[in-house]
C-alpha cells in the first residue's frame, strides 16, 4: 500500500550542495562577475558621495592609476610592495598557519635595513652594505616570524592571535627607534636617510627608479611559485595545511616544517621591508608597512595561495588605492579625503570573499517533483 | 598620590573604550566566530553615533540631553550591529574565511569612518572643527555626588554613564554565558557546533545573533571614544584602530571571561599611560612602555597554552565555518 506523506514543507526551497569540480572557466566567471558587481555598486557609492558621472570618476581613477609614466611607476612601486608580501605570506598560509603578523615583519625587517643604512653606510663599499642589509633584514623578519611558529609547534599555541600581538610589538619598536634616530631633532620622524650620499639607496635600472624593487619581487614570485608547487618542502607544505594527521602518518616531521615554514615567510617579509625602506622610502616610521601586511592577507587568501595570481589582485588594490587619490585631487572642491579607496577596497574584498561560496557550493533549488520523491512505501 | 589618582582615572576612561570591545568580541567568540574586524566596528560605531547627533544637534536650536544620548546609543549600536550583519552573512552563511573577512571589516569600517570624519569636519569648517558638545557633555555628566566623596569619588565616581554601563554589562554577559541555558547554547556553539547541531540547537541563528549582539556591543566601545575619550570631536589619526586591536588583545588577555576584561582593561589602561608619570624617561623609551599591554598579553597567550587549562583555552572551533554536510 503506497501513502503519500505530505513532507514537502521540509524540504527546504535552496539546499546548498557542495561542487566537486568546477571548470576553471566557470570558476574564474564567478570571480569576475562579482568584481563586476562590486564596481557597479562602487559607482553608486561614488555618485552618493560626489553626485559625478562614476564612468567619468573610474576614468579619473585610472588616468590617476596608470595615466602618466610617473603615476604609471608609482604604481607598479605600490604593487612590487604589496605583492612581495603577499607571496611572503603564500607558504605560511598553504600550511593552513594564519600569519597575521606581516605587518611587525616587515617593520623590524625595514628597521634592521635602516639600521644598517644609518650606521655603516659611511664605511662600508656599496656591494657589502647591501650584503649585510639584506641579511639583516631576512634574520630580522624570521626571527618575529620564528617565535610564534616556536610557540605552535611545541605547545599548539594560537598562532593568529600570537602574531596579531607580535604585530603591535614591532609598530612600538618602530616609534622606539624613529623616537632614537629621529633627524632633525624634533621633527618625530627620521626623515630621508643618506639624503646626499644615498649610500644603501636602490640604484637605478634602465634609468628607472623602481626597476630593481620590481625585478627583485616578480624573482621571488615566480621562485615562490615553484618552491610551492614543485619542490619537496612545498608539498610537505601542503600536506600538513591539509591535514597534519595526515603528515605524521606519513612521515613528515610537522614540527620541522611548521618552523622552517614560518622562518621562510618571515624571512620574506623581512625583505618586503628591506624593499620599502632601501628601495622606495628611504625611511622608516610605522607607516612603512602601512596595513599592507593586513591587506596582503586577504590577497594571499584570495589567491588561493598562488603567487601568479596574487599579481592581478595587488594590482586591482592599488589601483583603487591610487585613483581614489586622483579623485580626491582631481575633484577637490567637493571636499573628499581619500579615505575612499578604503571604502571602495572594502565593497570590492567583500564581493570576492562571497564569490567564493558560489565557487565552493551550489544552490540546489526544490524540483517540481520533489513530492514524488518523499512518497513514502509502507 | 594626586598623581596616582589621575593615572587611576586615565586608565579607566581609557580600559572602558576597549571593554566594551572586549565584551562584544567575548560574545562572539563564544559562538565561534573569530571578529578581527573589531577595529572597524569600532570606527562604525564611533562614527555612526557622531554622525546621527551631529545632525540632531545642528538642525534643534535647543538639543535635548536625554534624546542625544538615545540618538548616539542607537546609532552606534545599528551601525555597529550592521558591521556585525556583514560579517556574519559573508563567515556563516557564505562560509568566507573569517581571518579575511575580519580584516576587511577593519578596512571598510576605517574607510567609511575616516571619509565620513573628514568630510564632517569639513562641513563645519575646518580639520578638527566637528564638535557634538551637547552630546559629549550629556555622556560626561558624572554622578552628582561625584565631588562630596574625596579621592573615592575622584577615582570610582567620576566618570559618565558609559564606564557604569561597560561594568553592569560584562557582569550580565558573564552571568548569561555560564548561568544560563542559552548561555550554555551558545558556548556549545563555539566549542563543537556539529555537536550543538544534533542536539538541536540552531547553530546558524545563534552564530548570527551572537555576532551582531557582540558588534553592537563593541560599537559602543567606539562612541565612548568619540564622546567622551576625544570629547564629541573626530581624528583621523589611527587611534582608535590601536585601540581595536587592544580590544582583541585583551579577550585574550581575561582568557574569555567578561569579568576578568573590567580589571584587564583598567590594567591595560595603566600600563599605556604609566610612562607618563614615571620620570626621567626619555621620549625613545616612552614607546617601549607602550609595548606592555601587547607584552602581557602575549605571556598570558604562551602561559595558559603551556598549562592547557581546558577553562582558559579559546573556543575549540574557534575561526571555523560550521557546514553541515560537511564531515
Amino acid at each position: 500500500m503506497t501513502k503519500e506523506v505530505k513532507t514537502n514543507a521540509k524540504i527546504p526551497l535552496v539546499r546548498i550542495a557542495k561542487r566537486t569540480n568546477i571548470s576553471r572557466f566557470k570558476s574564474w566567471g564567478v570571480r569576475i562577475i562579482a568584481v563586476i558587481i562590486a564596481l557597479l555598486i562602487n559607482a553608486i557609492v561614488i555618485y552618493s558621495i560626489t553626485n559625478l558621472n562614476p564612468i567619468e570618476v573610474y576614468k579619473s581613477m585610472f588616468l590617476g592609476a596608470f595615466g602618466t609614466s610617473r603615476r604609471l611607476w608609482s604604481t607598479v612601486k605600490e604593487v612590487a610592495f604589496l605583492l612581495c608580501i603577499s607571496v611572503a605570506l603564500a607558504p605560511a598560509f598553504k600550511m593552513r598557519f594564519w600569519n597575521i603578523g606581516a605587518e611587525g615583519q616587515v617593520l623590524v625587517g625595514g628597521i634592521a635595513t635602516a639600521a644598517c643604512m644609518i650606521y655603516l653606510g659611511d664605511t662600508l663599499s656599496t656591494p657589502l652594505l647591501f650584503l649585510v642589509m639584506v641579511l639583516a633584514s631576512i634574520v630580522a623578519g624570521a626571527v618575529w616570524g620564528l617565535i610564534p611558529a616556536l610557540f605552535k609547534a611545541n605547545w599548539n599555541t594560537n598562532e593568529t592571535l600570537f602574531t596579531l600581538m607580535m604585530n603591535y610589538i614591532a609598530i612600538q619598536l618602530t616609534s622606539y627607534f624613529v623616537a632614537k634616530w629621529e633627524n632633525p631633532y624634533g621633527s618625530n620622524t627620521v626623515g630621508i636617510i643618506n639624503k646626499t650620499t644615498k649610500a644603501g639607496w636602490f640604484p637605478s635600472l634602465f634609468g628607472k627608479e623602481y626597476m630593481l624593487n620590481v625585478i627583485i619581487v616578480l624573482a621571488l614570485t615566480i621562485i615562490v611559485f615553484l618552491y610551492l608547487k614543485f619542490s619537496k618542502q612545498g608539498y610537505e607544505i601542503a600536506v600538513v595545511g591539509e591535514s597534519e594527521n595526515t603528515a605524521r602518518y606519513a612521515g613528515i616531521n610537522v614540527k620541522k616544517v611548521i618552523i622552517r615554514t614560518m622562518a621562510i615567510s618571515g624571512a620574506l617579509c623581512g625583505i618586503a621591508g628591506f624593499i620599502g625602506v632601501s628601495g622606495a622610502s628611504h625611511t622608516i616610521s610605522t607607516n612603512t608597512a602601512g596595513g599592507r601586511g593586513f591587506t596582503a592577507i586577504i590577497i594571499a587568501w584570495l589567491a588561493k595561495f598562488n603567487t601568479l595570481t596574487m599579481i592581478l589582485i595587488s594590482t586591482l588594490i592599488v589601483f583603487l588605492d591610487q585613483g581614489a587619490k586622483q579623485i580626491v585631487s582631481d575633484f577637490s572642491k567637493l571636499g573628499i579625503n581619500d579615505n575612499v579607496a578604503d571604502i571602495l577596497k572594502g565593497i570590492i574584498l567583500f564581493f570576492i570573499l562571497g564569490s567564493e561560496f558560489f565557487v565552493n557550493y551550489r544552490l540546489v533549488f526544490r524540483h517540481k517533483h520533489a513530492h514524488e520523491d518523499n512518497k513514502v512505501t509502507e | 598620590m594626586a598623581q596616582i589618582i589621575q593615572l587611576l582615572q586615565s586608565a579607566i576612561v581609557f580600559g572602558t573604550v576597549i571593554l566594551f570591545g572586549c565584551i562584544g568580541e567575548i560574545i562572539t567568540e563564544k559562538a565561534g566566530n573569530l571578529n578581527l574586524g573589531v577595529p572597524g566596528i569600532m570606527y562604525l560605531g564611533g562614527i555612526a553615533g557622531l554622525i546621527g547627533t551631529f545632525f540632531y544637534e545642528s538642525s534643534v536650536e535647543n538639543p535635548n540631553k536625554i534624546l542625544c544620548i538615545v540618538i548616539a546609543l542607537v546609532c552606534s549600536f545599528a551601525a555597529s550591529a550592521l558591521g556585525g550583519l556583514i560579517y556574519s552573512f559573508l563567515t556563516i552563511t557564505l562560509r568566507a574565511n573569517q581571518n579575511v573577512t575580519g580584516l576587511t571589516i577593519t578596512i571598510f569600517g576605517s574607510g567609511i569612518a575616516n571619509f565620513y570624519g573628514g568630510y564632517l569636519n569639513k562641513l563645519a569648517g575646518g580639520v578638527g572643527q566637528i564638535s557634538v558638545k551637547t552630546t559629549s557633555e550629556a555622556f560626561r555628566t558624572t554622578l552628582p555626588f561625584a565631588t562630596s566623596f574625596g579621592d573615592f569619588g575622584k577615582v570610582f565616581l567620576s566618570y559618565g554613564f558609559l564606564v557604569y554601563l561597560a561594568i553592569a554589562l560584562a557582569v550580565i554577559v558573564q552571568y548569561f554565558l555560564n548561568r544560563t541555558g542559552k548561555g550554555l547554547a551558545l558556548r556549545s556553539v563555539g566549542e563543537n557546533p556539529a555537536t550543538a547541531d544534533a542536539a538541536g540547537i540552531n547553530v546558524t541563528k545563534y552564530k548570527y545573533l551572537a555576532t551582531c549582539i557582540g558588534a553592537g556591543i563593541s560599537g559602543l566601545g567606539g562612541l565612548y571614544y568619540v564622546m567622551d575619550y576625544i570629547k564629541g570631536t573626530w581624528a583621523n589619526d589611527g587611534k582608535l584602530e590601536s585601540l581595536g586591536w587592544l580590544a582583541l588583545a585583551l579577550v585574550i588577555f581575561a582568557t574569555w571571561k567578561t569579568v576578568n576584561s573590567i580589571w584587564g582593561a583598567y590594567l591595560f589602561g595603566v600600563l599605556y599611560w604609566m610612562y607618563l608619570y614615571i620620570p626621567g624617561l626619555g621620549r625613545s623609551t616612552q614607546e617601549l612602555f607602550k609595548m606592555l599591554p601587547y607584552v602581557v598579553t602575549l605571556i598570558v597567550l604562551i602561559v595558559s597554552s603551556l598549562k592547557k587549562k581546558p577553562e582558559q583555552q579559546p573556543p575549540a572551533s574557534l575561526g571555523l565555518a560550521y557546514f553541515r554536510e560537511d564531515r
